[in-house]
């Protein structure tokens, strides 16, 4: 018995969460508690009530809705990697959160929950903003919706409000860009050191998002080099601007860069 | 919510193993935690309770999840099994008969988190190949073996359809 003494919530619907989350002052949101319960277990957060996400229906839902992939806050992990429908649409999407942690973890951590906290390291708050993707935030006042490009600020700092809930994120439906994904840990299953998505339009301009170099994801637009040398310098100048904890990091964010490119063209880099 | 309000116990059915249990648990009970002190199931071990070693591995709902980051009062209505589950009344598992033949244990702190993690992915995947064992076991520290004698048991217990 670890964490301090706090009062537990189990509301059955969206509209009885965040009433509870602005009727409790400091409560918590918990979906999968893979971030949360190991600050809990450390006294590191020290909530006065956690109001539990996992029983309300409706937010593990993934469907196709007009011209956007929808996917429900607590979508956990593993199914994200495994859903047919983030496969066919994006599959870079699925391919990342196959790398979130181990298979114990992924079984239980939800997408939503990634994104509140916002790890700098965590793969899926990149990958949404590398997708352009937007959030649905939920709370007592209604619904708004951020895109992710604007939502994380920084270190574990976001736009999301103490009451809000992340419902939801839509994702444009891929239109005939290539992406890539690669990463660079320690151990299978670590958080990353460094790692990238790579996007490359028909018409040679690209992006590359890159996590674990700096306090959230960073992405820059660019006409990526078909020569590898210039493209080797390309990545050079454009890590050395990254907020990296040390060269080292940044000599990763550019070996993750082209290797999240070369997999963006189909082949294996590496 | 002053702290006393908040240590209040609250009734819960947990459903451990097939059998049912009521039983009176603080919010903040880790759920690693009830299992072995409330209903003496110590198999389940607890390593880190931060989520990286995998000793406290148990299977909710027939998949491996963490027992230290899960609350007991979040285990009810679920189907909860440990090590203890997976055991015939005499005598081993094929599996676990598998990990004795192989030498794919000696401390033995780990092995239950590793049992029913692999229990689950043979579940799943029957006929797993040795990249797909390594990859679910990814999860679970092993200080003692060196995972070679692990993986072997892991591949034989398959190759005899366990
Ligand atoms: C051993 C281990 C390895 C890991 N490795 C990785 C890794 O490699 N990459 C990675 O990205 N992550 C990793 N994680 C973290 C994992 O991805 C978590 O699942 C994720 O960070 C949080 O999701 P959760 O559902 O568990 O959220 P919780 O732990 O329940 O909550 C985290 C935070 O988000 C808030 N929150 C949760 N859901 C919502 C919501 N829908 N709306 C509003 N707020 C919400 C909570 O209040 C809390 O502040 C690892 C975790 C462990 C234990
Ligand atoms: S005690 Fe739960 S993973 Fe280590
Ligand atoms: S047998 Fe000792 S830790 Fe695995």
């Amino acid at each position: 018995m670890k964490p301090v003494a706090f009062a537990y919530y189990r509301p059955q619907s969206l509209a009885e969460a965040v009433r509870m989350l602005r009727e409790h002052p400091g409560s918590k949101p918990i979906a999968g508690g893979q971030s949360l319960i190991p600050l809990l277990n450390f006294r590191m957060a020290r909530p006065e009530a956690l109001v539990d996400l996992n029983r309300i229906p409706g937010l593990d839902e993934v469907e196709v809705r007009g011209q956007r992939l929808r996917i429900g806050g607590l979508v956990r992990h593993q199914q994200l990697h495994e859903h047919p429908l983030v496969r066919q649409h994006w599959p870079v999407l699925a391919q990342a959160a196959g790398e979130v942690g181990h298979w114990a973890i992924r079984n239980r951590g939800t997408l939503g929950g990634s994104l509140a906290h916002a790890d700098p390291a965590a793969e899926l708050p990149a990958v949404m903003v590398a997708a352009d993707a937007v959030f649905e935030l939920v709370s007592a006042d209604g619904v708004r919706q951020v895109p992710a490009r604007e939502f994380f600020y920084g270190y574990l700092m976001t736009a999301l409000q103490p009451d809000e809930v992340l419902a939801a994120v839509e994702l444009p439906l891929a239109s005939g860009t290539s992406w890539g994904f690669a990463e660079v840990a320690r151990r299978p299953g670590d958080f990353a050191l460094a790692g990238a998505i790579c996007e490359c339009r028909p018409d040679g301009t690209g992006a590359v998002t890159w996590f674990a170099v700096g306090g959230g994801p960073e992405r820059h637009e660019l006409v990526v080099a078909a020569d590898a040398n210039e493209r080797a310098a390309q990545w050079q100048d454009l890590a050395a601007t990254l907020d990296a904890q040390d060269d080292y990091r940044r000599h990763l964010a550019a070996v993750v860069a082209e290797t999240a490119y070369l997999r963006s063209l189909g082949r294996d880099g590496q | 919510m002053s702290q006393a309000e908040a240590r209040q116990t609250q009734r819960v059915v947990l459903q451990v193993n097939g059998q049912r249990h009521e039983l009176d648990v603080e919010p903040r009970w880790l759920l690693a935690d009830v299992l072995r002190h409330q209903l003496g199931l110590t198999a389940t071990h607890v390593g880190c309770e931060q989520g990286v070693c995998g000793a406290c591995t148990v299977l909710v709902d027939g998949k491996p999840e963490r027992s230290c980051l899960m609350l007991a009062v979040q285990a009810e209505g679920c189907e909860v099994t440990t090590v203890e589950g997976l055991t015939p009344a005499a005598g081993l598992s094929p599996l676990q008969a598998a990990f004795q033949q192989h030498h794919a244990l000696q401390c033995g702190f780990c092995t239950p988190g590793i049992l029913v993690t692999m229990e689950a992915l043979l579940r799943e995947n029957p006929h797993p190949d040795e990249a797909t064992v390594r990859e679910a076991l990814s999860g679970n520290v092993c200080r003692c073996t060196g995972y070679q004698f692990i993986v072997d048991a892991v591949l034989a217990a398959a190759k005899e359809g366990r």
